[in-house]
């Protein structure tokens, strides 16, 4: 009875078949940075034990964190982070209940783009 | 393949009954870590490039050491329930399982390597 057609049954569409679209694409990226922010958390830790161990060794990391390529880490990991929050401040908007048409959702996505890149001049400048 | 019943196909592959314990437990620590987002930003975009001295000051001190040592457990947490989700959806067997455990570790190993490091720093 439940055997018929046992593992020849069709899947729903993936990646593959749909076109790219603004939401899938906030979509992803906000599960990137998310889980990007493993290495972030790393050297921000990895930058406090060095100044618990003190002042050599610190010398050393924040040295290294704040080079040219720790700039760079850094710069993208706050960019990361405001994207991520902004986009979570959309589900918790979207969880309410709030904002789940087609327009609005677009809109909110291109509000997380802009936003988290002005967030993150504004956190440049004020740091 | 005829003597395995549909209930042993399908065990093991249904609902474990935690999603929404999971669900709400990402809103709550979302929201917490919004709050604390832009000051610990603030506390750490400060204290990097400074000196040592500053560093060991800044953090000494009661308000920034609270923030970042919320932002580290919250956070840990948040970032743990959010790769097990990633691993989930991607690995399968043994993989998986060698996989949460060991961004489970991971993840509260750095809160409590930060932790520690808070605790030294205000001894």
């Amino acid at each position: 009875m439940a055997d018929v057609n046992r593992g020849n049954r069709p899947l729903s569409p993936h990646l593959t078949i749909y076109r790219p679209q603004l939401n899938s694409i906030t979509s992803i990226f906000i599960r990137i940075t998310g889980n990007a922010m493993l290495v972030s958390a790393i050297l921000v830790v990895w930058w406090m034990m060095a100044a618990a161990s003190g002042p050599e060794y610190f010398d050393t990391i924040d040295g290294l964190i704040t080079s040219v390529l720790g700039d760079l880490v850094m710069t993208l990991s706050v960019l990361g982070l405001w994207y991520h929050a902004l986009g979570g401040v959309r589900h918790l908007i979207w969880d309410s209940g709030h904002g789940l048409d087609v327009k609005t959702s677009d809109r909110m996505g291109w509000g997380m783009i802009i936003g988290s890149v002005a967030l993150t001049f504004l956190t440049l400048i004020a740091i | 393949m005829a003597f395995l019943t549909d209930r042993k196909r399908v065990s093991g592959l249904g609902s474990a009954r935690s999603g929404t314990g999971h669900h709400w437990t990402m809103t709550v620590t979302s929201i917490a870590l919004l709050i604390l987002t832009p000051f610990f930003l603030g506390i750490i975009g400060t204290g990097l490039g400074s000196e040592h001295g500053d560093v060991i000051a800044l953090l000494s001190r009661p308000i920034p050491a609270l923030v970042v040592a919320a932002y580290l457990i919250v956070g840990s947490h948040h970032l743990r329930l959010g790769m097990q989700i990633m691993i989930e959806d991607y690995t399968h067997g043994m993989t998986r399982k060698a996989a949460i455990i060991l961004s489970t570790i991971l993840c509260y190993g750095i809160a409590l390597g930060g932790l520690v490091a808070l605790i030294q720093i205000a001894l």
